[in-house]
């Protein structure tokens, strides 16, 4: 048992779910109790959706348990294929129903049923939502491609979009705008917005895009071995990331690509002399696997951050975490458990979190700013605007979003230079931003109590802050306090001084000019 | 009107009772609201992912100012022997209360998969009670989709409570029903002006609040759906005092009039208590009655406030109820407000949901209350909608909230009204 108060993934049958509604034609039939249809919200609600997802659950109650629920599960499959017409069935179980071993899909095949019958076996006490979302892809296509003519003119097949997915919608219309602009046509892009009929033609394509590695790659590998179809390995968020993947294909059809790289702004705006503020800004990244390795990628090499933490919550990707982390000399974190991702934004005291919504909560309780870069989802996350993460306009988008959050540069010399003005003080936050900015806080000068925060950050050792310096340090603006604090301290620490004065703190200053 | 006027109403209409697909929360659900009540309590599911996933999305937005609730997740392990999952659970309440040492009352909450492998919750908190005594009372409900309908977990939890509160031989008067502070606060001033100064609620802020029980408590039920709770109170010797729910302005006065008949209290000082608030409300009710007289109404199975609201919207907003369902009618309980009801509604207990949207479909009312599953898609094919869930997260009993009520239902009206030149769901 494990005490959980948020959690980054929903259950293993939410990942099904999720592949169900981003198609069109397939509809899941699901055996859970009343109560569990609390999931039709997430798609309904959060993403929007103007249709209920294709899934109909038993809903069985105690009164059921009695008699007997695999006549219960046998009577709504057949309510749904008669109600529904689906060109093909997924069947499942959610944690309860797994719990009184019905065997839906064992039940579902032997009813005659004149629709492919695809049986999910995802154990929920063992696995979240987007392995959920990997094996049902997996399973729909280990059911429905079949080996089929290779089309004529060059095409590819876009792997891993799904409902609910981060900007899935908009990844799926850059990528393949790019592609056609190559002269390369998608023959399939699944799972949606496909048909099962759809999957039936996947083999005909020259080669994959393994959009999303979370929810595509089991199902890639499959279509290579099945089909001898290669696929890209690189998720191509942002300027450099775009290449490679680009690379990738030259590689795999053994031409030269020329992209139209006109749209693509990132590079100048990062380049230009308005962006110097942005130098070395220590980010903390934290996401799932793919897209916050892509992310520190983006934010070290195009950003000119400082990557001073690197996580991700998905375990079965925790080694493509490891080798990057590694790149950036820091230490990688693996954990699914919020508050210990809280923790170590609290001690690293970032400029700048890119992560996801429970990051930003955090950020927002720590005064950090937030820029979000990867699912759990919320419904901010589904704009009404074209925001694509991928290819020329998602790295333009990346741009923008991340930049967003900060205090812009030469607002932020007229907070060093005036820091007491009344109006125009730190706490009222970035004045782009009044709606979004931390709330203000009461300055706790001049008696400086250090905030509940920066206490917590300070290490249990004998150092202790002169009054003065104390009150010089609250001279530093909010968004770069907790960054001197820690730099002082670590800088006494290894000078062995104990007691910081003003001069301790400008040899700190000195010691990290950069 | 008066609520004192005889009619036949919907009293004895057929029920239509349904057993499909039900598109509703389970009792889980109740925790979100009742854990910002009872701000001494916490409320510990032991259950799965979905459960822990549940109760994050429907919150809706994250509360992140340390929500004094949290899941403990079973995985294989737990599964596998039931000797292990109590020590389990033993390591992680040791390991929250330490963390929390404000909390005085914990809440197991049992759930589907708990209910499922028969993980006795009832000896748990038996034993951790022991164990945690006096400092902390360990109590347990189930809150399991299997057993419980959304609001239904609110009931199991008050349930739990009464067998636990001290007893009494005081006359006295308790208001039975997680209500926003406001709205208690509200009733307490009125019951105060009527000469009732000791009026108690249940549940109580704080744990050494709660109320005491006995021969000669009455209980009003502040909420439709604590059937169970009422039960409990009746084995403690209370008196149940069956009356119309506080909605509008005359609900509101029936409401409180059972309460003060029973208590005693003398007519003219119940009218000069209430005739202020009773205007006030008629008044602003009016106002927004505007936009919903001779509308028609559809109501989804939710909360089991369908059958008070359906009352309310028809008797004091003018609309007419098409179908009013609801996850279980308990005529002794909405008896009051169902014979109010005009016209000849249909009636339905249970819920098929498909069979359901048929019917709303074919209806075509001009305003659907519905859980948020199905409130976009109804949208979508150009009908406006209230989402059921706003009405437990509102203030909306009593004279002072009348109108915000109405308002709930006035205001996806009106904006469907303004934007109209645009809706993708405009009949062209």
């Amino acid at each position: 048992m494990k005490l959980t108060v948020w959690t980054y993934e929903g259950p293993p049958h939410v990942g099904a779910m999720r592949i169900a509604t981003g198609m069109k034609g397939l509809h899941y039939v699901l055996h859970a109790p009343q109560g569990d249809t609390y999931a039709d919200l997430l798609f309904t609600m959060i993403e929007r959706r103007n249709h209920r997802p294709p899934v109909t659950y038993t809903t069985f109650q105690a009164r059921d348990l009695g008699s007997d629920t695999a006549d219960l599960f046998k009577q709504t499959c057949r309510d749904a294929y008669e109600r529904f017409k689906p060109e093909a069935l997924i069947v499942g179980a959610s944690c309860t129903a797994e719990l009184i071993q019905d065997d839906p899909g064992g039940l579902a095949e032997s009813m005659g049923i004149p629709v492919p019958v695809i049986a999910l076996e995802l154990p929920s006490y063992q696995r979240k939502e987007n392995w959920g979302a990997s094996e049902t892809l997996y399973q729909v296509t280990r059911a429905l491609a079949k080996p089929c003519q290779q089309a004529e003119r060059l095409t590819c097949n876009i792997i891993g979009g799904t409902a609910l997915g981060f900007r899935h919608r908009d990844d799926v219309a850059e990528i393949t705008r790019l592609l056609s602009d190559l002269g390369i046509a998608v023959n399939v892009s699944c799972p949606l917005d496909a048909r099962p009929s759809d999957f039936a033609r996947l083999g005909a394509a020259e080669f994959n895009i393994m959009l999303y590695p979370e929810i595509a790659e089991t199902t890639c590998r499959w279509l290579e071995k099945e089909f001898g179809q290669k696929y890209t390995r690189t998720v191509p968020i942002g300027v450099g990331a775009t290449a490679d993947f680009l690379a990738e294909i030259e590689e795999i059809l053994g031409t030269t690509l020329t992209p139209d790289t006109s749209t693509l702004r990132l590079p100048w705006w990062s380049a230009s002399v308005d962006s110097t503020y942005l130098t070395g800004k220590r980010v903390f990244v934290f996401g799932d696997a793919s897209h916050a390795v892509a992310a520190a990628r983006v934010a070290n090499d195009e950003m000119g951050f400082e990557v001073v933490g690197l996580g991700a919550y998905n375990r079965e990707f925790a080694r493509d975490v490891r080798t990057a982390a590694s790149s950036y000399g820091v230490e990688p974190l693996i954990t699914d458990d919020y508050l210990e991702v809280e923790a170590a934004i609290e001690a690293l005291q970032p400029e700048l979190i890119l992560g996801t919504q429970m990051e930003r909560h955090i950020g927002k309780r720590l005064g950090i700013p937030c820029a979000v870069i990867s699912a759990p989802v919320h419904v901010q996350d589904f704009p009404a605007r074209y925001s694509p993460q991928m290819g020329y306009e998602g790295a333009n988008v990346l741009f923008d979003t991340w930049v967003h959050p900060l205090v812009m540069g030469l607002e932020e010399h007229l907070l060093h230079m005036f820091r007491e003005d009344f109006e125009f003080h730190d706490a009222a936050g970035p004045s782009h931003l009044s709606g979004h900015s931390p709330a203000a806080r009461p300055d706790p000068e001049p008696e400086c109590v250090p905030t509940e925060a920066e206490a917590r950050s300070i290490p249990i050792s004998e150092i202790q802050w002169a009054a003065d310096a104390e009150k010089e340090l609250r001279k530093i603006p909010f968004f770069v306090r907790g960054k001197a604090r820690r730099n002082t301290e670590k800088f006494a620490e290894e000078k062995g001084i104990t007691a910081i004065s003003i001069e301790t703190l400008y040899d700190a200053k000195a010691h990290y000019a950069r | 009107m008066s609520l004192d006027v005889p009619s036949a109403g919907c009293q004895d209409a057929p029920i239509l009772k349904e057993r499909g697909q039900r598109e509703v929360f389970c009792g889980l659900t109740g925790i979100i609201w009742l854990h910002r009540k009872m701000q001494d309590a916490f409320f510990l599911v032991v259950g799965s992912r979905t459960c822990a996933h549940l109760l994050q999305s429907a919150a809706g937005v994250m509360i992140f100012a340390e929500p004094r609730f949290g899941t403990a997740i079973m995985e294989e392990k737990d599964l596998a022997g039931l000797a292990d999952a109590h020590e389990e659970l033993d390591r992680e309440v040791a390991r929250l209360l330490a963390r929390r040492p404000d909390i005085k009352q914990l809440f197991l909450v049992g759930s589907c998969p708990s209910e499922v492998i028969k993980l006795d919750l009832a000896r748990a908190a038996e034993r951790l009670s022991e164990t945690y005594a006096p400092n902390v009372r360990v109590l347990n409900y189930s809150g399991s989709g299997i057993e419980t309908t959304f609001t239904q977990g609110e009931d199991a939890c008050l349930a739990s409570m009464v067998p636990d509160l001290a007893e009494t031989s005081a006359e006295s008067l308790m208001i039975v029903g997680a209500l926003p502070d406001v709205v208690e606060d509200q009733f307490r001033r009125l019951f105060t002006a009527m000469g009732l100064d000791d009026v108690r609620f249940l549940p109580a802020k704080e744990a050494a609040l709660a109320p005491s029980v006995g021969r000669n408590t009455r209980f009003l039920l502040a909420q439709p759906f604590l059937g169970d709770t009422a039960a409990a109170l009746e084995r403690r010797g209370a008196q149940h005092l069956a009356a119309p729910f506080p909605f509008g302005a005359d609900g509101t006065t029936g409401w409180l009039r059972r309460g003060a008949e029973a208590m005693g209290v003398a007519s003219a000082d119940f009218d000069a208590a209430t005739r202020i608030g009773h205007e006030r409300a008629v008044q602003a009710v009016a106002k927004v009655a505007e936009t919903l007289r001779g509308k028609s109404l559809f109501f989804f199975p939710d909360s089991q406030l369908e059958i008070p609201l359906a009352r309310f919207l028809a008797t004091e907003c003018g609309m007419v109820p098409l179908e009013v369902g609801s996850p279980y009618i308990h005529k002794g309980i909405v008896g009051a407000d169902l014979a109010l009801i005009p016209g000849a509604p249909l009636l339905s207990e249970g819920q098929d949901v498909d069979l359901q949207l048929e019917r709303c479909r074919t209806s075509r009312p001009d305003l659907s209350v519905c859980g948020l599953g199905l409130a976009n898609p109804l949208e979508a094919e150009g009908l406006a909608t209230k989402w059921a869930i706003e009405l437990v997260f509102t203030p909306i009993h009593g004279y002072e909230q009348a109108a915000d009520l109405a308002g709930l239902f006035a205001r996806p009206l009106r904006r469907r009204n303004m934007i109209e030149a645009i809706h993708p769901a405009r009949a062209s």
